[in-house]
């Protein structure tokens, strides 16, 4: 059964922050204060696997009184897409697809290599530095093995975090987001919910409600996983290839003439 | 709220979800107002206004629900002819004793009767017994409300100049805002929408704090938002079971259930004790039964009615032993040993170097937490050691650290701020030493009963004699809390059967209880609090979570919310109501009513104890029961709030003469330093002090977690870019922020969060400070604490914390002296700040007495 996260616009407490690395066990990132709104942790990376953004824009938010300003708070996660770009980068079968639809690096298998980093077009994944390993969200499979839902959906306080059924979670923003539109803010919007919104990763299964372009939050317009061009990069490699080759033949066969 | 109480959030959000509109008023942007509908940045310290803003809205455009208020409020109360507001008096009211710096309350009273108060100081009484005075209840109500001495006419002059004018002349709130703000909590207010207020410590740590939580309290009853579902005051408590630990007390002037503690000068003996402070109406006539229960709770078989209870084994106040009160005395000497358990005052409270003076006049101390703190290592790690100001070796304080078990590791009750008690279980045995409160408690007292056991000195006998068996269990002897439970709820004293409820005890000592009002949380020998149904499986009220005080009910006054006749307002806001079938009150929740009187109950003249509770009476507590508007007795600094500055401010209050809070407590010392009253030029910012998600206050429990400590790891201050501007402060950078008391560094946060605020013509700046951080832990800096003086509301005596003033400069702060424990820290002509202070005519304050101005302790001494 596919089961993803729908994140929406939350009220930024880091408790998912916190019960991912508790239920984990993932070391800190360092005491280092950053001048960046609230935001200390700064990005996914190995040893953060959900990280809340925090954007102080000088626009108003639809609906809200009280001047020229809004604060967005977004909880940022491993998408496991449709289309995952580390797992089709991973040489060595370490990342593997799971029953439950999410991505999974399995860490007695995966040998360090990196390919993954540069394969994952929101720069989720990454390596640690102590072990070289990569590592991202688990999606809780050892807690979905045991029917728990992951830990920072459980945490949430306020629902910012489901956790379910993708099937179900994508009717839920769909109402969500009809609700949101009724109140006035038109600029809701949801994010990689399917395949036909962000054809390049053939949809996410933790999927966002966001008030604003992609960009402000730090997410990639139109993400594709790199493996997609393989094709068309062949093709072309084979045409360049052929092209060079004429083009050799050609200048033996004018030196000759 | 989002910042600091994120779980009770949730109900915001999904009230939010539901279509409710949410309005955040804070002088800065914070998570709250990221999902709040509508934002308001306000001066720090001027809420009355705001507040009384909205008062005189409601008044001027006929907004109140008329019949709520007429029928049960005081609104139609006839005030006696001696009273004078502060219209009349330029910013005080009548009854002002310049020689006592305090209030004398006669003329505030009903006409021709004394009032009680349920709750404050009930000791203003004039000094008659209380079951002398006849019936509370005012002598005459005007239900016109057009009587020139009725409190509706009063509280119409009292807010007659509290315009949208002055609110954004004050306040810096623009008229177009507050008149948004006004208009919405208006028009979802009545019979069919209520509207409810929450409020933490921003409205409390002020020295007039009470006063603005009593403001808020009038919107509420003329808009009738009192007793119904959806409506409320919630006071957002600062910790787990804080609210707990008023209930069963860790204040000083309090017993169990809200009993007040004797006091020496008044009660001498347990029959005074009760004339002074049981009512002659209303439920507090019952007061002599929770005193007596709780008096064998405590003696057992030596509490007899020969010996009136044991009424003197309980010790007497002889004057105020609030917390800077007794830290001043402690640095005079006074005090010679101190228990701090799960506190950190020097990080958590008030002018930290002040603190630490203190406690090196200490013969010991024992501190208890989970880690070692910057309180029970102030002789090591304190900014006055590191300065070599004080030496190590010099300090004689013997400090004892006992290591304490978190709530995983022990039984126990929370009390959450809706009076909800839930039981949390052990998950773990507690490790090394460590150790629950409960088990340090029992065992301190069974080895005090130990060492007194031979001992013939009759004043040894209130330890020989407390009734002190809780059973232990497993290998550390952990004292059973359900026991504890269990006592708390009460029993027939003679089979040890548990009380169902509060109505069954009696005065003859027949029943035993350790606290009235959690009576019925051991119903049936069950503990109630455990109970966990889940919310989808009862109704909406889930009056089957967890148990709440008094008697389960989920609100309080909820007879409220039926209209006199006993009828629900409104089909939609339908809580509880008068069954006429069955003669008696019912509803979705328990009714707070005598369950059988119809509400055409009248009392008779000569009525006695709960008969004197009229069928239209549902604030029952109060002896009239009436809710109080106008509040006739009880407080210390006047029956209507009214806005007096902070001790601290930039402008001289636009509405008054008298400045500041004539009643308040001020610490006139050498180590508590005070700005100009207003418009220091030394100290031209407003600060205000804040908690953040990620730490929890003096930060004792969450500094040494990596995983809190890495989201917020330093010291920070918030300010605008136009203050940035103007100072030269860049962003990440460091700023030093300074004060009389002190001065500290914090990183430079810099965002338009907070915005300049236009005051009376002038662009003011606001500057925000958390408090988490001190010299212990994984993250470390300086306490926004340290810069705060000794000066407190006089009611509660809680410490002025969110509106002081301060300068701010760039750069890291010097590293030589930094606190004025030892002489001034700001050079300053003698006795300019005093002179500033307070304008007439409350000018000549004579200092030496508790609850006004403190200079030195004295002994013995009274309040």
């Amino acid at each position: 059964m596919p089961t993803g996260f729908f994140t929406t616009v939350c009220i930024g407490c880091k408790v998912c922050e916190v019960a991912c690395k508790q239920w984990n066990q993932l070391p800190d990132d360092g005491f280092t204060f950053t001048g960046m709104s609230y935001d200390n942790s700064v990005d996914l990376g190995a040893s953060t696997w959900r990280h809340v953004e925090f954007v102080e824009r000088p626009v108003p938010l639809s609906g809200q009184t009280g001047g020229n300003f809004s604060w967005l708070m977004l909880s940022d996660v491993c998408k496991h897409c449709q289309r995952a770009g580390c797992l089709e980068n991973c040489p060595t079968g370490a990342i593997i697809r799971t029953e439950f639809d999410s991505v999974y690096v399995q860490p007695d298998v995966c040998n360090g290599c990196g390919y993954c980093v540069v394969g994952c077009p929101f720069g989720v994944i990454d390596r640690l530095e102590s072990d070289g390993r990569a590592w991202k969200c688990t999606l809780c499979y050892d807690r979905q093995k045991d029917q728990m839902e992951p830990a920072c959906a459980k945490a949430c306080p306020t629902d910012s975090i489901l956790f379910g059924e993708v099937a179900e979670l994508r009717a839920k923003a769909g109402e969500r987001l009809e609700q949101l539109h009724a109140r006035g803010v038109k600029e809701a919007y949801l994010y990689g919910a399917d395949a036909a919104g962000q054809p390049g990763t053939g949809g996410l299964n933790a999927f966002f409600l966001l008030v604003d372009r992609p960009e402000v939050y730090n997410l990639p317009p139109d993400p594709v996983a790199p493996a997609k061009y393989v094709k068309e990069s062949w093709a072309s490699l084979a045409m360049a290839s052929a092209g060079l080759l004429l083009a050799a033949i050609g200048a033996v066969w004018s030196a000759r003439t | 709220m989002a910042e600091c109480h994120p779980v009770g959030f949730q109900w915001v959000m999904e009230a939010k979800r539901r279509g409710a509109t949410i309005i955040h008023v804070d002088p800065r942007f914070t998570r709250t107002s990221a999902v709040a509908d509508i934002h308001v940045s306000i001066r720090a310290g001027t809420d009355i206004v705001f507040l009384g803003g909205i008062i005189h809205y409601i008044l001027e455009n006929e907004r109140y629900f008329r019949e709520y208020v007429t029928a049960y409020t005081n609104a139609g109360a006839i005030i006696t002819g001696d009273f004078k507001d502060t219209e009349d008096l330029d910013g005080l009211f009548s009854g002002w004793n310049s020689e006592k710096n305090q209030y004398e309350v006669e003329s505030w009273a009903y006409e021709g009767k004394e009032p009680t108060p349920a709750a404050g100081a009930r000791e203003q009484a004039t000094g008659e017994p209380r079951s002398e005075r006849g019936q509370s209840r005012a002598e005459r109500m005007d239900p016109t409300l057009q009587h020139p001495r009725c409190v509706f006419q009063i509280l119409r002059r009292h807010y007659s100049r509290y315009t949208p004018e002055m609110v954004e002349e004050t306040c810096g709130v623009p008229r177009d805002l507050f008149l948004k703000v006004a208009k919405t909590l208006c028009d979802n207010s009545g019979r069919e929408r209520t509207s409810a207020f929450c409020y933490a410590v921003g409205w409390t740590q002020h020295s007039v704090g009470v006063q603005y939580i009593r403001t808020a309290a009038i919107i509420q009853q003329l808009l009738g938002n009192m007793g119904r579902p959806g409506g409320g005051i919630m006071a957002l408590r600062g910790h787990a079971s804080i609210q707990g630990s008023t209930d069963i007390p860790t204040l000083y002037n309090l017993l169990p259930g809200y009993l007040p503690m004797p006091k020496a000068s008044h009660d001498g003996s347990f029959e005074k004790y009760i004339e002074n402070n049981r009512a002659h109406g209303g439920w507090w006539t019952e007061f002599p039964k929770y005193m007596v229960s709780l008096l064998k709770a405590y003696f057992g078989e030596y509490a007899t009615k020969e010996n009136d209870w044991a009424y003197d084994y309980l010790p007497h106040l002889t004057g105020d032993h609030s917390h800077m009160t007794t830290y001043a005395a402690m640095a005079d000497g006074a005090v010679k040993g101190y228990f701090i358990m799960g506190e950190n005052p020097v990080v958590g409270s008030m002018n930290g170097s002040f603190q630490r003076e203190a406690m090196r006049q200490l013969d010991w101390l024992v501190v208890r937490d989970f880690a070692p703190t910057e309180t029970s290592e102030f002789w090591k790690t304190a900014p006055e050691i590191e300065r070599g100001e004080v030496r190590t070796e010099e300090i004689a304080t013997e400090v004892f650290f006992f290591p304490a078990a978190a709530h995983t590791e022990k039984d126990g009750s929370f009390t959450n701020t809706q009076r909800l008690l839930q039981w949390h279980h052990k998950a773990i045995e507690p490790p090394g030493d460590c150790r629950s409160e409960l088990h340090f408690m029992y065992h301190l007292g069974r080895r005090l009963q130990e060492l007194y056991r031979n001992s013939t000195d009759p004043k040894d006998r209130p330890i020989q004699h407390l009734t002190w068996d809780y059973p232990v269990k497993g290998a550390i002897q952990e004292p059973d809390a359900e026991a504890v439970l269990r006592e708390i709820n009460g029993f027939e004293t003679a089979t040890g059967k548990p009380l169902p409820d509060y109505t069954q005890m009696k005065d003859d000592g027949s029943t035993t209880c350790g606290c009235w009002i959690y009576t019925g949380c051991y119903k049936d020998g069950r503990n109630q609090p455990a109970r966990r149904k889940p919310g989808g499986e009862q109704d909406w009220v889930a009056s089957e979570w967890g148990w709440a005080w008094p008697h389960n009910r989920r609100i309080l006054y909820n007879r409220a919310s039926a209209d006199p006749q006993g009828k629900p307002w409104s089909e939609r806001k339908k809580y509880v109501w008068w069954d006429e079938a069955k003669g008696e009150w019912t509803g979705f929740d328990e009714p707070d009513f005598i369950k059988k009187r119809p509400p055409s109950y009248r009392p008779a003249e000569d009525a006695k104890g709960i008969d004197t509770i009229s069928g239209i009476d549902p604030f029952i507590m109060n002896a009239d029961g009436k809710s109080w508007i106008f509040a006739p007795q009880g407080l210390q600094d006047g029956p209507l709030p009214t806005h007096y500055e902070p001790q601290e401010s930039l402008f001289r209050n636009p509405l008054y003469g008298q400045q500041c809070n004539p009643a308040r407590m001020e610490w006139m010392r050498r180590e508590n330093p005070y700005h100009r009253a207003w418009n220091d030029p030394a100290f031209p910012y407003i600060v205000t002090t804040y908690r953040l998600t990620e730490h929890h206050t003096a930060g004792g429990m969450t500094r040494w977690l990596s995983w809190l400590s890495e989201l917020q790891p330093e010291m920070f201050c918030e300010i605008s870019p136009e203050l940035a501007e103007e100072k030269g402060l860049s962003n990440g950078g460091w700023a030093t922020i300074t004060t009389a008391r002190a001065e500290i560094e914090a990183r430079v946060l810099v965002t338009s969060r907070l915005k300049p605020l236009r005051v009376r013509g002038r662009l003011i700046h606001q500057i925000g400070l958390p408090y988490h951080w001190g010299s212990k832990g994984l993250v470390r800096g300086d306490s926004a604490n340290e810069l705060i003086s000794f000066v407190a509301d006089p009611n509660v005596s809680i410490q002025e914390s969110k509106a002081f003033t301060a300068n701010i400069e760039p750069g890291r702060r010097a590293r030589g002296r930094r606190a004025p424990t030892s002489g001034p820290l700001v050079s300053r002509v003698e006795g300019e700040a005093g002179q500033w202070r307070d304008l007439p005519p409350a000018r000549h304050k004579q200092p030496g007495k508790h609850g006004v101005v403190t200079i030195r302790t004295m002994r013995g001494e009274e309040t």
